[in-house]
């Protein structure tokens, strides 16, 4: 086999070294010490509004039990984490993972003139907007749009999911979204889509066409470089059987793999408990901790742990009162978790909600969003938070 | 001119002003000249053209019996199963009325009236979770969306649907909402930036009382409207919403923001400014003649230049509208239709928020262009695809009920869809003249230029079929 032979055998590269375009220089230029400082952040979506308050239950507070007469956690079933605040009995696994110091609970969370739509606040909170403003990049893409030293490649950012979230989505670079690397390397590998990138750089220009190619380029060779490099990885550790449970093994064979991946993406939906909640939000958040937990401690047990943040939200809380069926209505500011065997503040990051200072029925934030946001960016993905959320915001001391 | 070019012109018309066009159309079509091409399109049949799928009638009884639930205290179970079921059936005829317009565009004989629609429906950005009050703004859309702009904006304005998205039942006299009067505006009208938040707050006023009854029929709440004075644009007066209206629409800036938006749906992403004022400047003089707009595009020798044929990357609608169209698709199980919608980024009735679907390069991300490759292959040849798609947030309260622990256990098992579809292919291969070579069919189906590598790769195949499967699976078919 001639050099010619063997480099159009590889896939993409059949234009030759001599005319490989920036987007698709090897990987391997990259230095091998450049690898063991891999940081890698890990957002978990809860989608359709999950109860904060059922979740990180006040127990303290006697109005939670006036509010909630139907569906409070009693205070006997709540694991305590102080005296004020205690996790769901369903996040039993969790308890473990708060005790080793590796999770971080902000309270009241969210942003100013809060909508209950779920459509509009989970844009807002993907695109790291303004309540009033329509972005139409979300906020890991605009990460990836920077052109940064830690986000240079296609697969900076992966999704574990059929199709992309807004989030990761920039102006001229998106990430990539795909649950299982097999399948995307098989597609992508199809005799007629590697017949239609054969000698194709005439193609590779600005327009729109050239930009198909771009994409179609970028996802052959992300697909072959996460399919090569995570296959040989066999994970040790056993997971639920859940299909969130899943994604996040899906992740950790990419992180514990050496995957070159700055953010991932998964999520879990469900969460809009409007009628007869007790057992619809326990059973997620069950799914929820079982999954987290046996996903820190394989993190843990491959020396990963310390450099992987994980981070979850959902696009709002529920209202303080409960509804006329057991359940709660769309609500604002909420909790958020951090995840990560490098925290500097473990435990409650900031004061329980204060149930008796209300807007209209709902809790106030304390912190916007996109200040936790911008403290990754900064201190986590080394860029400056002002580039990326187009304001600058401070950060807060949870890393 | 030769026949040729005008065979290339035809042809790009018809993809951008409807959804493709069938090769005996075009052929037809050809011989003539382009200007009576357009106004052939434009002079589309005018008859009563409404989609009629949701019962008015059904759907009033069913909102009756919901307000009713919605304002008693304690429900009984029965009556809390009662508004559970009313919200499934809604969502159901919410789907099906999805299906009933992608079905219209597919099989329509006045593709330009379509898009337009559908022009409108991503401009006029709108949910609703009342499949009735969809339906009734879906059918504004298209009744005026080749007529005058300002009714068409007065009938939206006016629509529940619109009412209700944008708050405006909210919006009373003494506590304005000025979410429609923002929107109407910012994203409606005049763009950002060319009115204050003064203009706004006083043209919120001047809106308070539009408002819809039980029925779905609009109501002018004269005891919530604020009938005092309003300053707006400098203009003062006792402005009632229909004034604010006009003058909005006597300002040029409005025409140059729809112009532009026209522009870059049926020309180009990129709008070119200088055609971009030319085609305002008509618009206005016509006196918001949307017709006038379109004929003027169409018939502009600039629609025709090289830089804005098959350079446009085609939105999803576009694609698999097309596809089926051109190739006579059934899908067996018209369900997959909105799988692939909501797959490929645009799940019509559903626009991710009130500026709507944002186009062009946005549509393509790796996965979603791997799909759109792949579905050629699944809808012509009747294929699996192992796509189980994202849930729609809306959805989530769906979810949310569906899911109980004995479910949760089977939850790793995706459920696997099919698109269940096919091609009519003697039908399709009918059409197309005897003798027709691959590279000839490539050139009929693309709208890109052919180049070299892809004239060689079909110029040995030997059947048809297999080289439109091929062609409809290419980069190159993206583009319209």
């Amino acid at each position: 086999m001639n050099r010619r032979n063997f480099l159009r055998n590889t896939g993409f590269v059949a234009a030759g070294s001599l005319f490989v375009p920036a987007f698709m220089k090897p990987l391997e230029a990259m230095a091998l010490d450049e690898l063991s400082l891999y940081k890698n952040l890990v957002v978990v979506q809860l989608s359709g509004g999950n109860d904060g308050l059922n979740t990180v239950v006040p127990f303290g507070n006697d109005i939670y039990y006036q509010k909630r007469k139907g569906i409070a956690i009693k205070p006997e079933e709540v694991i305590k984490l102080n005296d004020m605040q205690g996790l769901n009995p369903n996040m039993q696994a969790l308890q473990e993972i708060y005790d080793q110091g590796w999770m971080t609970i902000i309270n009241d969370v969210g942003y100013p003139n809060p909508d209950r739509s779920h459509f509009r606040s989970m844009d807002i909170w993907q695109t790291g907007s303004d309540s009033n403003q329509f972005l139409s990049t979300g906020w890991i893409g605009r990460y990836l749009d920077s052109n940064c030293q830690t986000c240079k490649f296609p697969y900076t950012a992966i999704e574990v999911d059929d199709s992309l979230s807004l989030a990761m989505k920039g102006q001229t670079k998106k990430g990539i979204a795909l649950k299982d690397p097999a399948a995307l390397y098989r597609n992508t590998n199809d005799p007629f889509f590697k017949a239609m990138l054969k000698s194709d750089k005439e193609h590779l220009d600005e327009d729109n066409l050239g930009y198909l190619y771009k994409t179609m380029i970028e996802t052959q060779s992300s697909a072959s470089y996460i399919q090569n490099t995570s296959k040989i990885y066999q994970s040790k550790s056993t997971y639920p059987q859940s299909g969130f449970a899943n994604q996040l093994k899906t992740v950790s064979k990419f992180i514990s793999s050496g995957l070159k991946t700055r953010v991932y993406y998964v999520s879990l939906s469900g969460f809009d408990t409007h009628v007869n909640q007790i057992n619809q939000q326990g059973n997620l958040l069950k799914q929820y901790s079982e999954g987290m937990a046996a996903f820190l401690k394989d993190l843990k047990s491959n020396n990963k742990l310390e450099d992987t943040l994980v981070v979850t939200f959902s696009e709002f809380g529920r209202r303080v009162e409960q509804n006329a069926s057991n359940g709660t209505d769309h609500g604002t500011a909420n909790n958020m978790f951090v995840f990560g065997g490098k925290l500097k503040k473990q435990g409650i990051f900031n004061s329980a909600p204060n149930l008796s200072d209300l807007d209209t029925g709902d809790l106030k934030y304390q912190l916007d969003f996109r200040q936790v946001y911008g403290t990754i960016l900064d201190k986590w993905l080394d860029v400056n938070n002002g580039d990326i959320l187009n304001k600058k915001f401070n950060t807060l001391d949870f890393i | 001119m030769s026949a040729k070019d005008n065979f290339i012109k035809v042809k790009h018309l018809y993809n951008r002003a409807g959804f493709g066009i069938s090769y005996p159309d075009l052929n037809k079509l050809s011989k003539r000249n382009i200007n009576k091409v357009v106004d052939g399109l434009l002079q589309e049949p005018k008859k009563d053209d409404a989609i009629t799928l949701v019962n008015d009638g059904e759907s009033r009884r069913q909102m009756l019996v919901q307000a009713g639930l919605y304002a008693k205290k304690d429900l009984t179970d029965d009556e809390k199963k009662m508004r559970r079921e009313i919200v499934q059936m809604q969502n159901e005829v919410s789907r099906d009325l999805n299906i009933a317009w992608v079905s219209k565009m597919i099989n329509t004989d006045s593709p330009l009236r379509e898009k337009m629609t559908l022009f409108w429906h991503g401009h006029f950005a709108c949910r609703s979770n009342n499949p009735m009050y969809a339906q009734q703004l879906n059918n504004i859309q298209r009744q005026h969306g080749l007529g005058s702009f300002r009714t068409l904006l007065i009938e939206v304005s006016k629509s529940p649907a619109m009412l209700q998205y944008l708050n405006n039942q909210q919006n009373k006299k003494g506590k304005p909402n000025e979410n429609f009067a923002r929107e109407l505006m910012e994203l409606f009208t005049l763009g950002r930036g060319n009115y204050t938040e003064n203009d706004i707050k006083e043209s919120a006023r001047a809106f308070t009382g539009w408002t819809y009854d039980k029925d779905g029929t609009f109501f002018f709440r004269k005891n919530q409207h604020d009938d005092g004075t309003k300053t707006f644009f400098g203009k003062i007066g006792n402005f009632e919403g229909e004034n604010i209206i006009d003058i909005i629409l006597d300002k040029p800036e409005t025409a140059t923001f729809i112009s532009r938006k026209i522009y870059k749906f049926f020309v180009n992403d990129t709008p070119n400014e200088e055609h971009v004022k030319e085609l305002a400047n008509h618009f206005y003089n016509a006196k918001y003649d949307i017709s006038e707009m379109m004929r003027k595009l169409f018939t502009a020798d600039w629609f025709y230049s090289p830089e804005n044929v098959g350079t446009k990357i085609k939105s999803p609608s576009e694609f698999l509208i097309g596809l089926s169209r051109e190739f006579f698709v059934t899908y067996n199980k018209p369900q997959v239709l909105i799988q692939l919608q909501s797959s490929l980024g645009q799940y019509l009735f559903n626009p991710p928020n009130v500026a709507g679907w944002p186009g062009g390069q946005n549509w393509i991300d790796s996965s979603s262009l791997m799909l759109r490759m792949r579905i050629p292959s699944l809808v012509l040849n009747d294929g699996e695809i192992d796509f189980s798609g994202k849930a729609d947030p809306e959805d989530e309260a769906v979810i949310a009920l569906s899911r109980t622990a004995t479910t949760m256990a089977n939850n790793t098992k995706k459920p696997k869809s099919y698109v269940n579809a096919q091609a009519d292919w003697p039908k399709f291969l009918d059409t197309l003249p005897k003798g027709l070579t691959p590279v000839e069919l490539t050139e009929f189906l693309l709208q890109p230029k052919l180049n070299d590598k892809i004239t060689r790769m079909v110029a040995d195949n030997k059947g048809l079929r297999s080289t439109a499967v091929e062609i409809t699976s290419m980069p190159e078919y993206q583009l319209c």
